[in-house]
């Protein structure tokens, strides 16, 4: 059992879902009482998609507090850094190295934020801050939509998650939850970015 | 320790398995967010006949059919649908049903994540003198649905189930039966249908035999409806004095001198923040236990609601006369959270503020788009070139309204802008001649294909049928894309997947007595405008159903479009089409080619060439 919160942020289409359910999962598998919320509908017409995942003894609330989040995963720099006050001083920050500008920046009407703005939005939080280079990864795996499962798989092995739940727990989760076409793809990313943050 | 027999659900799954495991035998709706999971889940359940309706009055009208004749029935909508419903609600709750069972499971929206207003349905229980249960996650979602059945079956009477956004769409652990109904990610598979709960040992035919000989109960003319009426007011008392010892209303007893009252998601996060409260916590929401309720409030100190949306509970125990408090503290306007909740908290003096973090300021919005590709852009494109006010529905093409197309000028409800053009043209006629020089300032409305089936066909009648003289544009994108992508009577697949007869919006709009219609691609944008402007300016009314299925469904892909750098001279006209993969860098206009699905709309627009299609714009 472990009490944890996670906040997961991006784009619609970046499959926040899927790797909500499977941190979702995870916590299940773990031994912990479970919640996850996400909106649908609207958002998804690319738009912005936060997932709450919320691992605990009793889970009351499907959302969690800003404030008060120990992992936030970031799809997407600019939604990391908009989801930022959800961490809590010591919480842990791993963001895909990927930027997809909204329409007000490709418009040239806004400016996307810079790395260090990025940066500085997460430490601000007391929060330490991970760039993962999934997206790159998941292209070098010939496809890009395992971009997710890549950062889920850094994230396992961070920090306290990587002692208190082990890597097979995730794999059974996620096998469970992908197409089986798609299995072996997944797994190799996983395994991959485990390696690569554990190494 | 994992524990196998726990799955995740959402609200919505759970629902769908509670439907299947209360022996559901009909189910319908029209879908909605949050509520449509509930029937595309139940649909893959063996025995439950599923359907999707044309509306949610006609949906809640089969349900109450198949109750008629004895058998258990699920209507499902969002909490607007039950406007369009309510008349069906109203007289359900006169008729009963007669020893069949009906639940109406309705999905509010707090925050309005999806929806066009903040409504309360606990109003409709109170309104409509029926009873409502509420509850506050997944595993009581599922448990529910049985337990509104008995209830329902038990008075003669409907039951409002409620859920919202943060119950229908959260996922939490239900502990399930071996063997399980559900396989991977909560699905359903299973093979054997669950049998017809029968207290009465009746066939659906013995049911309606029995219904045609009782017509005081069934046929609502005054004469029997005012013999309905106080046999309503007293089945509404006898279901109070059963709440009070009804398990889904419990107690909570806690250390403090606080007592809470609360339901649904609201108890969740008031239970969070306010530990050590004690807690009388309502499954059944309406009609309320009033004894137990002034038991709970003598036992504490101090009494505090915590509801989202309305002050419903709150009134009804003022007017009990107890001393309450809740809105003071908790916002009546907007969707609840724990950080709300521990505001409204700190502000009655509950607990000490610890301030909140602040968001990070500067960052620019990410609003929904329209998909790139999308037949619905084009359309809204050429209706700002011709200067349309645009009347606008409940749909994805809604996303037309904000910038850059800023080309769709209202959005009421479903249905609502066929009628609205009407008015207007009325309002208009009686100007001079002359003001309105060709399409600009024009009105003109817009409805999508799934919307012209739910709400469009009477409003269209009633424009033929009173000559109005506008032009109405079906966006038929040949689904019911924002809620993802639901079949409905234009589509020719029912839910069940079985063909059905495909309804044509235009010839539909000729039967309905409208003499010009066209249907065209939207992609062809200079056809549209053509064929738009004459309509606009005819005096008579006119359809042009504009086609082009779903790109996220059709999954076309052209050869994507080629930017020109040395012909683009930064004017900045693509741009207005709000489509994402145009990106300004520097003085010129780039294509990122990934997201492109080579629409050409962007070529046709271009006053340069600098944007070149390779044969987008079907001839």
């Amino acid at each position: 059992m472990m009490e944890a919160d996670f906040i997961l942020a991006g784009v619609g289409g970046q499959g926040i879902i899927l790797a909500g359910d499977i941190l979702a999962g995870v916590g299940l598998q773990a031994g912990s009482d479970v919640k996850k919320s996400e909106v649908h509908g609207m958002a998804q017409r690319g738009g912005v998609v936060t997932s709450h995942v919320r691992w605990g003894r009793r889970v009351r609330s499907p959302l969690a507090e800003p404030g008060r989040v120990g992992f936030l995963v970031g799809f997407e720099a600019l939604e990391a850094a908009r989801a930022a006050s959800y961490l809590r001083p010591g919480g842990l920050a791993v963001v895909n190295r990927y930027r997809l500008p909204p329409p007000a920046v490709t418009a040239g009407e806004a400016v996307y934020p810079a790395d260090d703005q990025v940066a500085a939005a997460i430490q601000s939080r007391g929060a330490a801050l991970e760039w993962v280079p999934a997206q790159e990864e998941a292209l070098r795996l010939g496809n890009p939509a395992v971009a997710g499962v890549y950062l889920l798989g850094w994230l396992s092995g961070a920090g306290v998650l990587g002692q208190a739940v082990a890597e097979e727990t995730w794999v059974d989760v996620l096998e469970g939850l992908v197409p089986p076409a798609h299995r072996d793809l997944n797994r190799l990313a996983f395994r991959q970015a485990r390696a690569a943050r554990t190494a | 320790m994992s524990d196998a027999s726990k799955v995740l659900l959402s609200g919505n799954e759970a629902v769908a398995l509670g439907a299947f495991e209360a022996g559901v035998r009909v189910a319908a709706a029209y879908p909605g967010t949050p509520s449509t999971e509930i029937l595309e889940n139940l649909a893959a359940y063996p025995g439950v006949d599923c359907e999707w309706s044309s509306n949610e009055k006609v949906a809640l009208d089969v349900a109450i059919g198949a109750a008629y004749a004895g058998r258990r029935a699920l209507a499902v909508m969002k909490h607007v649908g039950l406007n369009v419903a309510a008349d069906s609600l109203f007289y359900a709750a006169y008729t009963g049903l007669g020893g069949g069972g009906l639940v109406v499971a309705v999905a509010d929206d707090p925050g309005m994540h999806s929806s066009q207003n903040e409504q309360d349905t606990r109003q409709y229980a109170r309104f409509a003198r029926v009873p409502l249960l509420e509850p506050a996650d997944s595993a009581e979602a599922r448990g529910y649905v049985e337990e509104a059945f008995r209830l329902g079956e038990r008075f003669d009477t409907p039951v409002l189930l409620r859920l919202t956004t943060r119950i229908a769409h959260s996922r939490g652990p239900v502990r399930v039966e071996d063997p399980s109904p559900l396989g991977g990610r909560g699905r359903p598979a299973v093979r054997d249908p669950r049998p017809v709960p029968d207290p009465h040992h009746r066939s659906a035919r013995e049911a309606l035999a029995a219904l045609a000989n009782d017509p005081g109960k069934y046929v609502m003319i005054p004469g029997n409806a005012r013999g309905r009426h106080p046999v309503v007011e007293n089945r509404l008392a006898r279901i109070a004095e059963w709440a009070e010892t009804c398990s889904l209303n419990r107690v909570e007893s806690g250390g403090g001198s606080l007592g809470v009252v609360s339901a649904g998601v609201a108890y969740q996060y008031a239970r969070e923040v306010l530990d050590d409260a004690s807690f009388l916590k309502l499954g059944v929401v309406w009609p309320l236990a009033t004894g137990l309720l002034r038991a709970f409030a003598a036992g504490v100190d101090r009494l505090l609601v915590v509801e989202e949306l309305d002050p419903f509970l709150e009134e009804a125990l003022s007017l009990m006369g107890l001393k309450v408090e809740g809105k003071r503290y908790f916002p009546l306007a907007g969707e609840l959270d724990p950080a709300t909740v521990r505001r409204g908290a700190a502000q009655a003096g509950l607990l000490t503020s610890e301030g909140e973090p602040e968001a990070v300021p500067g960052l620019p919005p990410r609003p929904p788009v329209l998909c790139p590709g999308c037949g619905h852009r084009p359309v809204f494109y050429a209706l700002r070139r011709l200067g349309a006010v645009v009347f606008g529905d409940i749909g994805c093409y809604t996303l037309g309204a904000l910038p850059p197309l800023s080309a769709l000028h209202t959005c009421g409800c479903m249905g609502a802008g066929l009628g609205n053009l009407q008015g207007a043209l009325k309002a208009l006629a009686g100007e001079e001649e002359g003001e309105m020089e060709g399409t600009r300032g024009r009105p003109v409305a817009v409805i999508g294909d799934s919307t012209f089936f739910h709400a469009g066909l009477p409003a269209l009648a009633n424009l033929a049928y009173n000559q109005g003289g506008g032009l109405v544009v079906i966006l038929d994108n040949r689904t019911t894309a924002m809620t993802g992508h639901q079949d409905h009577p234009g589509t020719g697949r029912t839910l069940a997947g079985e063909p059905g007869p495909a309804l044509d919006a235009a010839s539909v709009a000729r039967s309905l007595g409208v003499e010009q219609v066209t249907t065209l691609d939207p992609y062809d944008l200079e056809g549209f405008v053509a064929v738009a402007r004459g309509y606009m300016t005819s005096g008579r009314p006119a359809v042009i159903v504009a086609r082009h299925r779903c790109v996220l469904q059709a999954r076309e892909r052209r050869p994507a479009v080629t930017a020109v750098a040395e012909a683009c001279n930064g004017c900045g006209v693509c741009l207005r089409l709000g489509c994402p993969p145009l990106v300004r860098e520097g003085s010129v206009v780039r294509v990122e080619a990934a997201l492109c699905t080579g629409c050409g709309v962007c070529a046709a627009v271009c006053p340069r060439s600098a944007l070149l299609a390779e044969g987008a714009i079907p001839s």
